[in-house]
């Protein structure tokens, strides 16, 4: 029983896109015609490309469908989970709040959802634009199993997921506290990356940066 | 139509485990029928279109057959986006039903009027758009939809219509249903206005006039080959619907300039602006020149204008002289 992932933050796709060839599920050749001419590799996530469960790219969608996929495989007794990876920004959509009301009603314990909580959204910081604070103690008035994290911290991440469900009955989320463009110094929490595209030598210092990390 | 519509579906539900309903929280008297026995298979989703139409594509992703039930626009327009990206881009089989179409609730104001839905359905991809026009066309309407995978429409009036098939109809998508045959005038009715389109050619025959009457209750994909032959076979052609400006008289009118035939052609249909009064759905039917009188007096001036190469002149001027308070 295979589980499914959603990206829901479809303006992530390039790194979708990255992890998918990586697994196998296409060519790695393949990610060179990313927003290509012809490339079935679109800016934002496209259905149609090995691995990819659905299109996103509007905010606020994913979660309704997953939800959906969940409701599906519980009503059913089937051991399939579904993970819903949310940005900050898309949280201001009233669909995500419709579907955050609706997970612990149905008790979709099969249900988890990561927010990429970097605090910048398209036009700002989240704080000056629409505040999500308390996040944490808005999903725990809406019924869901909380647990914030450090969203760069792969063995925390681990050890989190593998506690899944948090709670038996209730929906959970994984608030994941990030820094945008995080390991690159010239381009961490800073919103004009969010737009910009790299020269070909500030992507190579980006490279060596990341690569004397590892 | 509703009672027709959930008793085929209660039955068709029997037969294939992969069909579910899910309704908005509206649907009171009416869904009980299929809760109450495939209780594993039905859903309220709350006052939450949005989330109910995702969740209707994630059911579907999953390989159900989902239909979304709720009145007027709230299952079309408040998640349109989710019908298209989700639904329709995906090609999924989600079909969307709303009852109280056109003027249904005529009384509870503009809000309820579902007038614009055809225009934005048709719109978009991989989309069937079905209306049907009587409790008949709605049952096997409902049948074919749910046999006919990837997204569809389906409007359906309110309850209390007239069957007004007298035979068994042999109903497919995207073919119209020929009622009467005809050589002079063709009048093409979709949705509930077929009882008005049957009352509108009884008065034309009256006055000797030769009807074609189609039922159309399939708008996309459209039964170009039943608008062609009645261009060339017939000498006026009026298309009748209880809707605003995009719907059956702009798809019809497309395939009319298309087809290059120069047919004499008048889409009877709601005017632009919204409608701020109450009345009953009949009241607003005739004060916006969708009645059986109002569709033959049109009717008859269209034949009897001059044909193709006449100077152009809007057909809607003389309507307006007859029906002061309606059109714009």
């Amino acid at each position: 029983m295979r589980d499914r992932f959603i990206l829901s933050k479809g303006h992530g796709a390039a790194i979708l896109y990255a992890t998918l060839a990586e697994r196998g599920f296409f060519p790695v050749e393949e990610l060179a015609t990313y927003c290509e001419g012809g490339s079935r590799l679109t800016g934002h996530v496209t259905s149609g490309v090995a691995g990819v469960e659905l299109s996103s790219g509007s905010l606020g969608h994913g979660l309704p469908v997953g939800c959906g996929l969940a409701l599906a495989a519980a009503r059913e007794s089937l051991d399939r989970r579904c993970f819903v990876l949310l940005s900050d920004g898309e949280l201001d959509e009233g669909s995500n709040w419709e579907a955050i009301l609706f997970a612990p009603q149905h008790r979709l314990d099969n249900l988890t959802v990561i927010v990429d909580y970097n605090k910048i959204q398209s036009f700002g910081r989240v704080e000056d634009v629409l505040d999500l604070e308390p996040l944490a103690d808005k999903f725990r008035a809406f019924r869901w199993a909380v647990r914030e994290v450090d969203g760069h911290n792969v063995d925390e991440l681990l050890e989190t997921f593998s506690a899944l469900p948090f709670e038996p009955g209730k929906p959970s989320v994984v608030i994941a506290h990030t820094v945008k463009g995080k390991g690159i110094d010239f381009m961490e929490d800073d919103l004009q990356w969010h737009y910009k595209f790299p020269t070909t030598e500030q992507m190579q210092a980006a490279l060596d940066e990341l690569e004397t990390a590892e | 139509m509703r009672t027709a519509f959930i008793e085929e579906l209660c039955l068709l539900a029997e037969r294939d485990e992969r069909i579910w309903l899910v309704c908005g929280d509206l649907g009171y008297s009416v869904l009980e029928a299929f809760s109450n026995r495939f209780p594993g298979r039905y859903l309220n989703a709350g006052v939450a279109e949005q989330n109910m139409t995702g969740i209707a594509a994630g059911l579907a992703l999953a390989g159900k057959t989902v239909f979304t039930y709720s009145i007027a626009n709230f299952p079309v327009m408040r998640c349109l986006e989710q019908i298209r990206n989700d639904v329709c881009y995906h090609n999924l089989n989600v079909k969307i039903v709303s009852v109280g179409g056109g003027l249904a609730y005529g009384s509870h104001g503009y809000t309820h009027h579902g007038v614009e839905d055809i225009a934005v359905m048709s719109a978009m991809p991989n989309m069937m758009v079905v209306a049907p026009g009587d409790p008949v066309e709605a049952r096997a309407a409902t049948a074919a939809l749910a046999g006919s995978p990837g997204p569809a429409y389906l409007r359906l009036g309110k309850a209390g219509e007239k069957l007004l098939h007298r035979r068994p109809i042999d109903f497919e998508i995207g073919k119209a249903i020929q009622v009467e045959d005809g050589r002079d005038i063709t009048l093409i009715s979709t949705g509930g206005m077929l009882e008005t389109a049957l009352e509108a050619a009884e008065l034309l025959r009256d006055k000797k006039y030769s009807v074609r009457l189609l039922s159309m209750p399939t708008l996309v994909p459209l039964d170009v080959e039943a608008v062609g032959q009645a261009a060339m076979e017939t000498h006026a052609l009026l298309t009748i619907e209880e809707h605003g400006v995009g719907g059956l008289g702009a798809l019809v009118a497309e395939v009319l300039a298309e087809g290059g035939t120069g047919i004499r052609f008048h889409a009877v249909r709601l005017g632009r602006a919204p409608i701020k009064v109450a009345g009953t759905q009949r009241q607003l039917r005739e004060a916006q020149g969708l009645s059986a009188v109002a569709i033959a007096i049109a009717a008859e001036k269209l034949f009897n204008r001059m044909g193709p190469g006449s100077k152009w002149k809007a057909l809607d001027e003389d309507i307006v002289a007859l029906e002061p308070s309606s059109r714009q």
